[in-house]
């Protein structure tokens, strides 16, 4: 998932016809030429709770706006810094509504979420004041679904058109640009309309290919950023074992059963489906990076055959020399080319995946 | 009798003369499977181990009377090859490929949804009823005759636990893998109910993992319509909250998706759940 930044979700946001106060976005304290009206100054980080934590600081001055800018800058909001910093117009508001649409796995649907409460995280906001509503997709919203929604918030009459002019626009969004959730939060009811206060727009990985524009999103740690950069599944774990498995649920099956067993697994790596040798020598490269005790690869063969296997951890051990002891399991396609492989360098494959992860455990401690 | 793949599905597969395409249309027709037409569009007139290629999915079913077909074509082209499948009649369409966006996987759905066609997947291994006819890409080797019914969001960990299923001297009437995506286009729940009323069947195992609710949705259709025994394996114990475990779908939200919530459902619902995938024949041999 991508999550955009709030100005870039409000240009969306102006792009679809969501009104949204006047607001402009600056690098350092250079960029603040003059401050006109009230106005906030807010930082642009990829993460939620930035008011809690001081990114969101009332300025009337010039001279107050670098201040709070210099200030957010120091600020680190759950892992991210501030590169960016929105100084927007102040809104005078009587209420505050909240408004998304977003996927619901369960219903395999989308759906439109309103509450009267808004301006807080939706999660806390109590069930009886949240309505949401199913929308087919190849329909679209339907005038009841807005009237309902409309009558439901009790923005003043005068607003109605607006209303369902703004639910129109969030909706061509969500669908347009492949997003997983569209949020208006809050979205402010002042004397002469609404105003949408915040933007979190999160666009969906698999459909990059229809927005070159927005890019992917790499997260996590340096190891974790090269193993994306080399399109392989990783994700750190805290303890000694590394891993190195083909299929998402066998790897996640794999570090449950060493953790039922008493081992701490260093990591998840999905090795995916590939017939190439090129490939698991990445993949222990990434795993060797982070220092395990010992090196667990757990292979059961179908696309990815397992003398292929073989061959990669053979050249890989060949070029790092690791210091850690391999503990292979090949199971499947090509298992007894695999293994035949792998004996002739004096490495033992184990062919049960229990019995292998009881080895790793045993050379871990 | 297996459920939803039998000897008599004619199938065709989409994206034929690709490398996996080719790859797996060998592999089908070494299962015995009938595949009776590929298409590729462009490409009329090829033909791959003997299987005749068509331009289009329509001439490929008005002369081969396919009323399946499986997807190998690139993400972007999947919308568009599916909706050719849902008009051109056919009942069920497995789809293999993956990193498809959800939002085309729903359009097909509420497309689908006032035609009659089923659809499997995306980022599945797809359907195998052993001894009859296979849709995907599930390895043959694993596959024995019998009456296990497999339903799994895996790839890998199915061929995992099938293995261990038919070393056990057990075997299998259908296995199904529904796909790791987010929003795949059959669930647990909707295919329970064919395993319950197929009399090759006397117990499904289902391979469930972390993130989203299929499990205890399933869990709730087992306590009320679900009579034979569920063997449950759920991965994703230690998975850490936030994280994408590799497959799209596979991500614990707040405290929503946890292997805990899906265990404990399964469970309250009289499955009994398998600590390892080699528990999983012990506990059929246990139950059957």
């Amino acid at each position: 998932m991508v999550l955009l930044l709030e100005y870039e979700g409000k240009r969306l946001f102006e792009a679809y016809g969501i009104p949204v106060p006047t607001h402009h976005l600056v690098k350092g304290i250079r960029d603040i030429r003059s401050i006109r009206t009230a106005s906030v100054i807010k930082a642009q980080v990829p993460t939620g709770g930035r008011g809690k934590l001081g990114g969101v600081v009332a300025v009337r001055t010039v001279r107050a706006a670098k201040a709070a800018l210099e200030k957010i800058k120091t600020i680190d909001f759950n892992g991210f810094h501030s590169k960016y910093f929105l100084i927007e117009e102040e809104i005078r508001r009587q209420v505050e509504l909240y408004i998304s649409i977003t996927l619901d796995r369960s219903k395999r649907s989308a759906v439109l979420i309103v509450s009267k409460k808004g301006g807080i995280n939706i999660e806390e906001v109590p069930a009886t004041l949240i309505s949401t509503y199913e929308v087919n997709q190849l329909i679209g919203l339907p005038e009841y679904i807005k009237r309902n929604a409309f009558d439901r918030l009790e923005p003043p009459e005068k607003f109605r058109d607006q209303f369902y002019h703004i639910l129109d626009a969030l909706w061509h969004l969500y669908v347009s640009e492949d997003a997983e959730l569209v949020e208006i939060n809050p979205l402010a009811v002042t004397a002469n309309g609404l105003v949408a206060l915040d933007s979190k727009v999160v666009v969906e990985d698999d459909s990059l290919f229809r927005h070159p524009n927005v890019k992917a999103q790499v997260s996590g740690d340096e190891i974790e950023r090269k193993a994306s950069a080399m399109g392989i599944s990783f994700v750190r774990l805290s303890g000694d074992i590394g891993l190195i498995a083909n299929g998402a649920g066998l790897t996640m099956a794999t570090i449950d059963q060493i953790s039922t067993n008493g081992g701490k697994p260093g990591d998840f790596l999905d090795l995916g489906g590939t017939d190439d040798p090129a490939r698991v020598y990445d993949a222990f490269s990434i795993v060797a990076l982070s220092k395990p005790r010992v090196l667990l690869v757990n292979i059961f063969g179908g696309v990815t055959k397992c003398d292929t296997v073989a061959m990669g951890i053979v050249r890989a051990i060949d070029k790092f020399r690791p210091v850690f002891p391999v503990v292979v399991r090949l199971s499947g396609f090509n298992e007894e080319k695999g293994v035949e492989l792998l004996k002739a360098r004096n490495i033992t494959a184990f062919r049960e995946m229990n019995v292998a992860v009881t080895e790793a455990i045993r050379l871990s401690v | 009798m297996a459920i939803l793949l039998t000897g008599n599905s004619k199938i065709i597969v989409q994206g034929i003369t690709g490398h996996q395409g080719q790859f797996h249309t060998k592999a089908m027709l070494n299962f015995g499977t009938n595949v009776v037409a590929g298409v590729t569009p462009g490409k009329a007139g090829e033909n791959v181990y003997g299987v005749k290629v068509y331009d289009n999915v329509r001439s490929a079913v008005d002369e081969t009377k396919a009323d399946t077909a499986v997807v190998f074509v690139p993400a972007p082209f999947v919308k568009d090859a599916v909706i050719e499948d849902i008009d051109a009649g056919l009942s069920l369409v497995v789809i293999v490929t993956e990193h498809v966006p959800f939002h085309d996987v729903i359009d097909l759905l509420e497309y689908g949804q006032s035609k009659v066609t089923r659809i499997i997947g995306p980022n599945c291994p797809g359907i195998a009823s052993s001894g009859l006819s296979k849709a995907g890409i599930i390895p043959n080797s694993i596959l024995k005759p019998g009456n296990i019914g497999v339903l799994s969001r895996s790839g890998t960990l199915t061929y995992e636990i099938v293995n261990q299923i038919t070393k056990a001297g057990l075997g299998e009437s259908t296995v199904i893998g529904l796909g790791g995506d987010k929003v795949v286009g059959s669930t647990f729940t909707d295919l329970l109910s064919l395993f319950e009323n197929d009399a090759q069947t006397s117990a499904v195992v289902m391979v469930g993992e972390i993130g989203g609710s299929a499990e205890e949705d399933a869990a709730d259709f087992i306590k009320k319509n679900f009579s034979k025994p569920v063997i449950g394996f759920i991965a994703g114990k230690y998975a850490p909250p936030g994280k994408r475990m590799g497959h799209a779908g596979a991500i614990i939200s707040g405290n929503k998706g946890t292997a805990n919530s899906k265990i404990t459902a399964l469970e309250s619902a009289g499955a009994l759940i398998a600590a390892s995938p080699e528990e999983v024949p012990r506990l059929l041999l246990e139950s059957i």
